[in-house]
């Protein structure tokens, strides 16, 4: 397989266009096709986003608990995590097992394969576009909780919030890496997916969505950030809510797992292929 | 030069089998019973550029398995392959812009847009700037006859338009190697011949190189010079039409029409009695004496009218793909 899985190819040369713009062109076109399609699914949309209420179910549980309060944390500050962490993991869900384990199994493989773009960059649009169409179903959802907890409106400092959204969209980019290792076994197993359930428990309890990583006990704690989990929540949304955070310390972490995933993901993928080709496509 | 060149191709799938019931369930479980199955087999061929190609065989005689190594979806497990001068199983950037697979029963187009959506992705992914993606555009819907129906979602369209839709979509980038796998697969009537009208004539625009099977014997018949026919994974005719009717049919048909009836037993030293109904009589002649059997037959009976004709190579064909199996002449 010579095409690089991670890498938009240069298809512009035929027609003299430098390789970068060429890729943004195709990411363009990606992007609005996958928004196009989403938005034929606005009340699915609607949906997804009201199943990942968790975050703002465990506010609920947290807001009257003592352990808060013995761990140094109010009730503001509960309320803020939570609300951050809410929108965090509403840009940072990641669905590419299920897609690609459906694409696969009903042959739509085949045809995507024939093409000069690997597919990595189409689930990957696909994910960004539904994270746009989201966007305005989020901000309904963080008025009404602004609406029904006045005191837990805040506005992050700009440079918070920069942070924030990079360390957000960072996170996005770790789970789908991650994701899509998994995704890649699909060339081996025609239920990938149930491997990605599995992963579920460790992102759940890892990644700060069920509590703040402070309340955790210290040894569970250090663990947990060396983990990619709670960069795909803990972290932005720490950043975010105005919480005590390394930033620094999660951003490396970010960083040494990106290092460690992206060349994982494209064994995976000449592998997977090979595989493909080698059991029937 | 040849732009495909097969040579000594193979292909193995190792399958595994079941036997029914609780008991082969369970040793399904324990012990998986695995065989090998020879799908294609020392397969030789070339195609020169601009060809258009008729792939028959019977279902499972290793055509769609073929396909897929020309196009690079699988890998060979010997003999040599190139295609458009590269190895198909490298799959490299190049190759996939010079070549497309179309099969009947997948689809690329995303199913809840548009083809337009889809043909503008393509035109992203293949390079093709805004002006020149809209004037292939352009003159693909008018030679498919397609216009409003690219505006619609593709899941709102019939089958032969979407089938037609799939095609711009496969040929937005001009391949100079255009493979087809039953591309007329369930399509009405009128829809096969627009399709072949379509084929023909973008073969003849741009002079793309097409390797098509079809189970429908008039695609082939029209748009084919030559075929190539498979059984068994193992090829087993390249050449014309007319040369595979001799091949397979060996005898002719003989067509009499007497001036006074005659019983079954005054024909049974010409040939076989295909049917004999008053006073039109056929005959199966075997084409090395047909000469000399139709002068008898001239000079003993009392004939008013005399054709000799080929069965129609559908009913051959037909007959060979409901067979599913080859018998030697």
């Amino acid at each position: 397989m010579s095409q690089h899985p991670l890498r938009p190819l240069p298809s512009g040369r035929r027609s003299g266009r430098p390789a970068l713009a060429s890729a943004l062109r195709i990411g363009r076109a990606l992007f609005n096709s996958q928004y196009a399609l989403m938005l034929e699914f606005r009340a699915e949309i609607l949906l997804w986003a009201l199943s990942g209420l968790l975050p703002l179910l465990m506010f609920s549980l947290w807001s009257g608990a003592p352990a808060g309060a013995a761990a140094g944390i109010s009730p503001q500050a509960f309320s803020r995590y939570f609300l951050a962490a809410f929108v965090v993991r509403q840009f940072t869900v990641v669905w590419v097992v299920y897609a690609f384990e459906e694409d696969n199994l009903l042959g739509r493989l085949s045809p995507l394969l024939l093409q000069p773009l690997p597919l990595i960059w189409r689930y990957a649009a696909a994910h960004l576009a539904e994270q746009a169409t989201r966007f305005p179903f989020v901000m309904v959802m963080v008025a009404l909780f602004f609406w029904a907890v006045p005191e837990a409106v805040w506005i992050p400092s700009p440079t918070r919030l920069l942070l924030a959204l990079l360390a957000a969209h960072l996170g996005f980019w770790l789970n789908f890496l991650l994701q899509h290792a998994i995704t890649m076994l699909c060339f081996w197993s025609e239920r990938a997916s149930a491997l990605e359930r599995f992963l579920f428990m460790p992102y759940l309890f890892l990644s700060g969505m069920l509590a703040p990583l402070d309340l955790y006990p210290e040894a569970v704690r250090r663990f947990a950030l060396l983990t990619p989990f709670p960069s795909m929540l803990y972290l932005p949304a720490q950043l975010a809510s105005g919480g005590p955070i390394d930033a620094l310390a999660g951003f490396r972490t970010v960083a040494v797992w990106l290092a460690v995933l992206i060349p994982i993901n494209l064994l995976l993928w000449r592998a997977g292929v090979r595989r493909y080709a080698a059991m029937g496509g | 030069m040849a732009i495909v060149h097969v040579q000594g191709l193979c292909r193995s799938f190792r399958v595994s089998e079941k036997d029914p019931g609780l008991a082969g369930t369970l040793r399904h479980f324990l012990r998986r019973r695995v065989r090998t199955v020879e799908a294609v087999r020392d397969l030789h061929f070339t195609i020169e550029p601009g060809e258009m190609v008729g792939f028959l065989g019977p279902n499972g005689a290793g055509k769609t398995t073929t396909l897929k190594m020309l196009s690079g979806l699988l890998h060979p497990s010997g003999g040599r392959l190139e295609v458009a001068g590269h190895v198909p199983a490298r799959r490299e950037a190049e190759f996939l812009r010079r070549i497309t697979l179309v099969m009947g029963q997948k689809q690329q187009l995303i199913w809840d847009l548009p083809p337009l959506d889809s043909l503008r992705v393509n035109a992203a992914v293949y390079g093709l700037d805004d002006r020149e993606a809209a004037r292939r555009i352009s003159e693909l819907a008018e030679m498919l006859e397609l216009g409003e129906e690219l505006h619609r979602p593709v899941r709102k369209l019939s089958l032969g338009q979407r089938m037609k839709a799939e095609l711009m979509a496969a040929l937005l980038h001009r391949p100079e190697v255009f493979f087809l796998d039953e591309p007329t697969l369930g399509l009405d009537v009128n829809a096969q011949a627009a399709m072949r009208r379509f084929l023909a004539d973008y073969n003849r625009r741009h002079g793309a190189t097409v390797l098509l099977t079809s189970h429908y014997m008039t695609d082939i018949t029209a748009l084919c010079p030559r075929v190539l026919l498979i059984h068994a994974g193992s090829l087993f005719h390249d050449g014309s039409l007319e040369q595979l009717t001799q091949r397979l049919a060996p005898r002719r048909e003989v067509r009499l029409e007497l001036a006074d009836t005659l019983p079954d037993s005054a024909f049974s030293g010409y040939g076989e009695i295909e049917s004999c109904s008053g006073r039109d009589v056929r005959l199966l002649v075997d084409r090395d004496r047909l000469t000399t059997v139709v002068g008898r037959l001239l000079a003993d009976l009392p004939v008013l009218d005399l054709e000799v004709r080929d069965p129609p190579i559908e009913d051959i064909i037909g007959r060979l793909f409901r067979q599913g199996s080859i018998e030697q002449p």
